[in-house]
C-alpha cells in the first residue's frame, strides 16, 4: 500500500504556476528522493504534501485518504513531519525546547529526547544553548530531530545537505538510513544527485514543475539523469 | 526623605503599569497585533469588579475570581469570532477593528453606568499604611506591586516551563513553522488574547481600588500601557516591569513640581527613550 499518492497536482503562487500535473507514488516504508535543479518545484511539492500550500487542482492521498485542503497542523497530528528548507529553528527556544516542541502533538513512537540525543550526541551536549547559536550542520540535526520527535509515519526532508561540509552531509545521510530502517516512510528533496541515488529506493526528477523522469536508481544512466535534470535534448 | 517617599510611590505605581504593558506586549509579541481597545478593557474589568461587588457583595480583591475568567473568555471569543478573521491582511484591519471596539466599549459603559466616576471599595486596606525608615508605604499600593510581580512570575513560569508556553514563543518566532509542529496558530492567538485580557482584568481591579474610573478613561490607560512598553522594550517581562517603574517614578516626581505635570513627565521620559533608545531600555527581542 502507498503511504502517499500524489495525482496530477497543480500548485500556484498567485498567477504563477509552480507545479503542472505532478504525480508521485510513495510505498509505505520506502525512501523516495525528488531531485531537480533550482526552481524545479521540489520545495513547493514538499510543502504541498505537508499542507503548508494548497493545490488548485489534483489529489493527494495519505494512507488511502484524501488530505487536500487540510492544514499543516492537522497533518502533523496525522504523522506527516516536514524538515523545512533553511531549517527554521525557533530563535527564542533552546535546543532542547526546539526538540520538545517537535513533540507538541504527543504522538507515541520510538522517538523521544533520549533517542534523539543518542542519534545526535552533540545536541545533548548543547541542550541549553539557543537553537540558532548552533553551527549550520548542528542546526540541520536539530531540525531533523525536531521532526522526528513527532514520531512521524511520513517524514519529508527538504535539502538537508544544503551549504554543509561533505563530512556533515555524510553523517546526516547515515541518519536518514537509520530513520528509514525504523520503517518510517521518507521523502527527501535533494540537489545532490549522487546522494539521492545512494539512499533512495525510487527517484523522481522534476523539471520546471513537471516530472521529467522517474525510476529505481539502478535504472538511471548518467545521461538520462542529466537530460531529466537539465532538460537537454538527447 | 520626601523625595525617597515620592520615588517609592512611583515604583509601586509602576507595578500597575507593568500589568498594563504586559497585556499589550503579549499580544503584539505573539501575533503582531496592536489592540487599541486595550485601555478600555482595563476599564471594563474595573466595572465588572464593581458589578461583582454590587451583585455578589464581594470585595474587589475577591472579585478577581470572577472577573479574571470572564475577561479571559471575552478575549478568547473576541479573537476567535472577530480578530482571527483579519489574519494575513496586514496591520490595518485589526487596528480599525480594535479602534471601533474602543469606541463601542466606551459608549456601552456610558449607557450602563453613566458618566459618573466610580471607585472600588476595598475597605480599610485602602488607607492603611506602615512606615519603613521614615518612608510611609501604603498597604494597597504595596499589595498592587506584589500582585503585579506575582503575575509576571507566573507568566515567566508559563512561557518557560509549559508546552503551551513554548508554543506561544514558537508561534511568535515563526507561525508557519510552528504549524508544521502541529500547532494551530489561530488557537494560540485566541489563548494569547484570553491571557492578555486576564492580565488586564487584574490591572483593572487594582486600578479601581487605587483610584476612581469613568467610562472614557480607557485611552489614557492605553497610553500608559504604550509608554511602559516603549520605555521597557518588547520581549522581556522584567523589562516591562522596569519600564513601568520608570514611568511611575517620572509621573510622581513630575507631579511634585506641578500636579498637572504628572502625565507630562511620563510623556517626556517616553519621548527621550524613543529618541535615544528606540528599542527600549531593556529589550530582548531579536526582530521587530
Amino acid at each position: 500500500m502507498n503511504a502517499l499518492t500524489v495525482r496530477e497536482v497543480e500548485v500556484f503562487y498567485g498567477e504563477f504556476q509552480a507545479l503542472f500535473g505532478v504525480s508521485l507514488e510513495v510505498p509505505a516504508g520506502e525512501t523516495v528522493a525528488i531531485i531537480g535543479a533550482n526552481g524545479a518545484g521540489k520545495t513547493t511539492l514538499l510543502r504541498t504534501i505537508a499542507g503548508a500550500l494548497t493545490p488548485r487542482r489534483g489529489q493527494i492521498e495519505y494512507r488511502g485518504r484524501s488530505i487536500v485542503g487540510q492544514p499543516a497542523h492537522v497533518l502533523a497530528r496525522h504523522g506527516i513531519s516536514l524538515v523545512p528548507e533553511g531549517r527554521k529553528i525557533f530563535p527564542s527556544l533552546t535546543v532542547e525546547e526546539n526538540l520538545m516542541l517537535g513533540a507538541y502533538t504527543r504522538r507515541s513512537g520510538p522517538w523521544n529526547l533520549r533517542a534523539i540525543y543518542d542519534l545526535f550526541p552533540i545536541l545533548g551536549e548543547r541542550a541549553r544553548v539557543a537553537g540558532v547559536d548552533l553551527s549550520g550542520g548542528q542546526q540541520q540535526m536539530l531540525a531533523i530531530g525536531r521532526a522526528l520527535m513527532n514520531n512521524p509515519d511520513l517524514i519529508l526532508m527538504d535539502e538537508i545537505s544544503l551549504g554543509l561540509a561533505p563530512l556533515v552531509v555524510k553523517e546526516l545521510y547515515r541518519v536518514v538510513k537509520v530513520i528509514a530502517e525504523t520503517g518510517t516512510t521518507v521523502v527527501i528533496v535533494e540537489q545532490d544527485v549522487s546522494r539521492a541515488l545512494q539512499v533512495a529506493d525510487h527517484v523522481y526528477c522534476l523539471l520546471e514543475g513537471r516530472v521529467s523522469a522517474q525510476g529505481r536508481p539502478a535504472d538511471f544512466s548518467h545521461e538520462a539523469i542529466s537530460r531529466a535534470y537539465f532538460g537537454m535534448a538527447a | 526623605m520626601q523625595w525617597v517617599n515620592i520615588i517609592v510611590q512611583g515604583i509601586l505605581l509602576g507595578g500597575l503599569y507593568a500589568l498594563y504593558g504586559t497585556g499589550l506586549s503579549l499580544i503584539f509579541g505573539v501575533m503582531r497585533l496592536v489592540n487599541l481597545a486595550h485601555g478600555d478593557f482595563i476599564v471594563v474589568a474595573a466595572y465588572l469588579a464593581l458589578l461583582a461587588g454590587q451583585l455578589l457583595g464581594v470585595s474587589p480583591y475577591l472579585s478577581l475570581v470572577v472577573v479574571v475568567p470572564l475577561m479571559f473568555a471575552l478575549g478568547l471569543l473576541m479573537q476567535l469570532g472577530l480578530l482571527n478573521r483579519t489574519l494575513g491582511r496586514g496591520l490595518m484591519p485589526p487596528l480599525l477593528i480594535t479602534f471601533g471596539l474602543s469606541v463601542m466599549l466606551q459608549n456601552i459603559l456610558l449607557l450602563l453606568f453613566t458618566a459618573d466616576s466610580r471607585g472600588l471599595d476595598a475597605g480599610a486596606i485602602e488607607t492603611a499604611s506602615f512606615e519603613v525608615g521614615g518612608v510611609a508605604i501604603g498597604l494597597a499600593p504595596l499589595l498592587t506591586f506584589i500582585v503585579a510581580v506575582c503575575v509576571l512570575l507566573a507568566l515567566q513560569w508559563f512561557f518557560s516551563n509549559t508546552m503551551l508556553g513554548r508554543a506561544f514563543r514558537a508561534t511568535s518566532d515563526d507561525p508557519d513553522t510552528a504549524e508544521l509542529m502541529g500547532i494551530d496558530s489561530r488557537r494560540i492567538y485566541a489563548l494569547a488574547m484570553g491571557l492578555s485580557l486576564a492580565v488586564v482584568a487584574v490591572a483593572g481591579v487594582l486600578l479601581g481600588v487605587r483610584t476612581n474610573f469613568a467610562p472614557t478613561d480607557g485611552p489614557a490607560r492605553l497610553i500608559f500601557a504604550f509608554e511602559t512598553v516603549i520605555i521597557g522594550g518588547l520581549g522581556s517581562l522584567w523589562g516591562t516591569l522596569l519600564g513601568g517603574m520608570l514611568l511611575g517614578v517620572a509621573q510622581t516626581v513630575g507631579a511634585q513640581f506641578n500636579p498637572a505635570w504628572f502625565q507630562l513627565a511620563g510623556h517626556i521620559v517616553t519621548l527621550l527613550v524613543l529618541a535615544f533608545r528606540p528599542t527600549g531600555l531593556f529589550a530582548r527581542t531579536r526582530d521587530v
